[in-house]
């Protein structure tokens, strides 16, 4: 069992707030992934949880206790951090095994443990080496292995992937989400990069300026983003956003102008918004299809082809949106393209940027 | 003194291989270096074997190994050189240990700590001439000094320091001027630390002194291994301080080798004796320098 728990927390340095009242749950065994752009204050929000940073207002609960004053290394927590922060003088069996040597955990014991998370992690040849004489994944590795000898309540893990090139960090990406399973234990992951969010998350939390924008499993978030926000970050290529304005609304949905002239019904309860109200239509680049009636007319701009799928950037009179079409697709630059929306594939978000729920919803 | 310091084996740089050659561009400066070295080094080892006394100019010639044999015989020497040995070993004891605690505390987040780390550095401003002169007369004199009036108040024996225990006086003042650049290599060698790292220390359980001796101490290390080397080479020939203070006495008591040097070339005149003691220096200096270097050299590559 291992909850943590989040009760309006703050911080702020001399004076200068940078979490504004976060209010979480993160349940038994879930792996909950932080996701923001750099500087929203993700790395700070762990480091609260771990207790490196002081708590300014609020409650953290782990397992229902109040934990803002229980020391770092009493929390029943662990780390691995963007650096790895390998002790470089100590070979890898001691750097794992340095919190049991400082818990005055008998040597027998200790070498079973280190050796058990060396075979969990491949690294049973290198448990005599300077982290010096590892290669980034190994030390990472073994950054990790140092929290899993501790056999702690909750793992913390803060952009550990970040220093990896490509290749590797999928591959550690796929040994991570393993690792989870195995080792069935509560995952607090930081990353700014929405792949590695969506990729492993049971449920994630989108974070913007010190502010939780939305929390909730990784698909939901991406089919039904609460706000233009979360909209923009998840998803690659990025959502097409195009401002535009209401024409009518009624109990069948909203009907709103595009560029060009056209108009497009979107099935949204028309409840928040009237006549001439400024909104913004939301559609992800797999929902547009090649379509001659289509309501989205314009030219091809730049064309990607991937191999197995085609990026189209077509400019629609002033506005660029990107479609993902099928790798077959034979489009050229400056090719005329008509792009319809897909059922269900658009969203309206208000002045306000909130996005206003479908028919039915 | 002069120390020739045996250099780490480097791979060699051969003008062959590169594309451009530098031994052009470098050879004036070794030359000049090497001169600079090499024309007092001969100097002294040629005198070294010359009759050549100051009082006697009528004294001349070829010496042999005269000048030597007389060192040797002499207990004087043998005693400027355990002198020159425990002035060196304890000053580099007492600055290291008290350069890591200082360079600990320093490192701490306090009220008027800039103001504060200005004072623990100042010592080394001090010309030591005046620190000497500081020392004997405001500090340890056993009538006027600080250190007397402190004893009195308390209601201890005084202890008058150049007379009683003079090396150890000669030792507390020269570390006294040298903690400030053991403390400031090894501040900034702790702020260079890895905040990361402290913290994985952190959350693994490391308290305040477990966190000293299992990640700063092992990452001080190499610092202090420059500290001891570059100290060991300005100790070798500690010199104002003595003839400020005791005058190498009471007897030999503090008379290391630069001063017993001293005292033969410019108290007795004997320019030949004095270079045969000044050769020894030379060994001596560079027999530490070796074993220095290589224990540095192999720090460094660990
Ligand atoms: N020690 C500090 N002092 C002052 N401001 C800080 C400090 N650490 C972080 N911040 C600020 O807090 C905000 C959040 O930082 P951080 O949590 O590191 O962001 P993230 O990890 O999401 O990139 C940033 O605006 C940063 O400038
Ligand atoms: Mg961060």
């Amino acid at each position: 069992m291992a909850t943590v728990q989040l009760k309006s927390v703050e911080k702020a340095y001399a004076g200068h707030k940078v979490i504004h009242g976060v209010d979480l749950e993160i349940r038994d065994r879930e792996f909950m992934v932080f996701v923001g752009p750099s500087g929203c204050g993700k790395s700070t929000l762990l480091r609260m949880i771990a207790g490196l940073e002081e708590i300014t207002g609020g409650d953290l609960l782990i397992d229902g206790t109040r934990a803002n004053d229980v020391s770092p290394d009493r929390r029943g927590l662990a780390m691995v951090f963007q650096s790895y922060a390998l002790y470089p003088h100590m070979t890898v069996a001691d750097n794992m095994g340095f919190a049991l040597k400082l818990a005055k955990v008998p040597e027998a014991e200790r070498n079973a443990k280190v050796a058990a998370a060396a075979k969990i992690l491949k690294l049973e040849d290198y448990l005599d080496r300077k982290p010096k004489a590892l290669s980034g994944g190994q030390r990472q590795r073994v950054a990790i292995g140092r929290a899993i000898v501790r056999a702690p309540k909750v793992f913390l893990f803060d952009e550990p992937l970040s220093n990896l090139d490509a290749a590797l960090r999928v591959q550690m990406r796929i040994e991570l989400a393993r690792l989870h399973k195995e080792l069935d234990a509560t995952m607090i992951y930081v990353t700014h990069d929405q792949v590695e969010a969506m990729t492993l998350a049971d449920r994630i939390v989108v974070l913007n300026a010190g502010k939780i924008e939305q929390v909730g499993r990784p698909l939901e978030l991406y089919e039904r983003p609460r706000n233009l926000f979360v909209a923009g970050f998840l998803g690659s290529p990025k959502m097409n956003f195009v401002e535009t304005a209401v024409q009518s609304a009624d109990a069948t949905g909203v009907t709103v102008g595009l560029p060009g002239g056209h108009s497009i019904k979107i099935a949204a309860k028309p409840a928040r918004v009237a006549k001439g109200d400024r909104v913004t239509l939301g559609v992800r680049a797999e929902h547009l299809v090649v379509d001659p009636a289509g309501a989205l007319v314009g030219r091809a701009d730049v064309v990607e082809h991937l191999g197995g799928e085609v990026l189209a950037y077509v400019d629609i009179g002033g506005s660029m949106v990107v479609a993902k079409l099928p790798g077959h697709d034979r489009i050229v630059v400056g090719d005329p393209v008509s792009l319809a929306i897909r059922d269900g594939g658009a969203i309206l978000f208000d002045a306000k940027g909130e996005a206003m729920p479908a028919l039915g919803a | 003194m002069t120390a020739t310091v045996p250099l780490p084996a480097t791979p060699a740089a051969k003008g062959g291989g590169r594309a451009v050659r530098t031994l052009p561009f470098i050879a004036p400066s070794v030359a000049v270096l090497l001169v600079w070295m090499i024309v007092p080094l001969a100097m002294t080892l040629w005198f070294s074997f010359q009759r050549y006394n100051l009082l006697n100019p009528f004294l001349t010639g070829f010496a042999g190994v005269e000048n030597y044999q007389y060192l040797f015989e002499d207990p004087a020497l043998w005693s400027a050189l355990a002198n020159t040995l425990l002035l060196v070993g304890w000053v580099l004891v007492s600055t290291v240990v008290l350069g890591t605690l200082f360079a600990v505390l320093f490192d701490q987040d306090f009220f008027g700590r800039g103001v504060a780390r200005l004072f623990v550095i100042a010592p080394f401003f001090v010309m030591p001439t005046v620190s000497a002169l500081i020392w004997k007369n405001l500090l340890m004199h056993p009538v006027n000094g600080f250190f007397a009036y402190v004893s009195r108040s308390l209601g201890l024996p005084v202890i008058d320091w150049f007379t009683n225990i003079p090396l150890t006086a000669i030792i507390v003042m020269v570390a006294w001027q040298w903690v400030p650049f053991a403390t400031l290599i090894l501040l900034t060698a702790i702020q260079s630390l890895d905040r990361d790292q402290m913290e994985a220390a952190r959350m693994d359980g490391a308290k305040s002194i477990a966190l000293f001796r299992y990640i700063i101490v092992p990452h001080l290390m190499r610092p202090i291994a420059i500290v001891v080397m570059i100290e060991t080479l300005f100790l070798l020939s500690i010199f104002a301080e003595i003839l400020v203070t005791t005058s190498g006495g009471p007897g030999v008591a503090t008379t290391n080798l630069t001063y017993l040097i001293y005292v033969r070339a410019l108290l007795e005149f004997d320019v030949g004796g004095a270079s045969a003691g000044g050769v020894v220096a030379i060994i001596l200096a560079n027999i530490i320098a070796f074993f220095l270097i290589r224990t540095i050299a192999r720090n460094l590559t660990a």
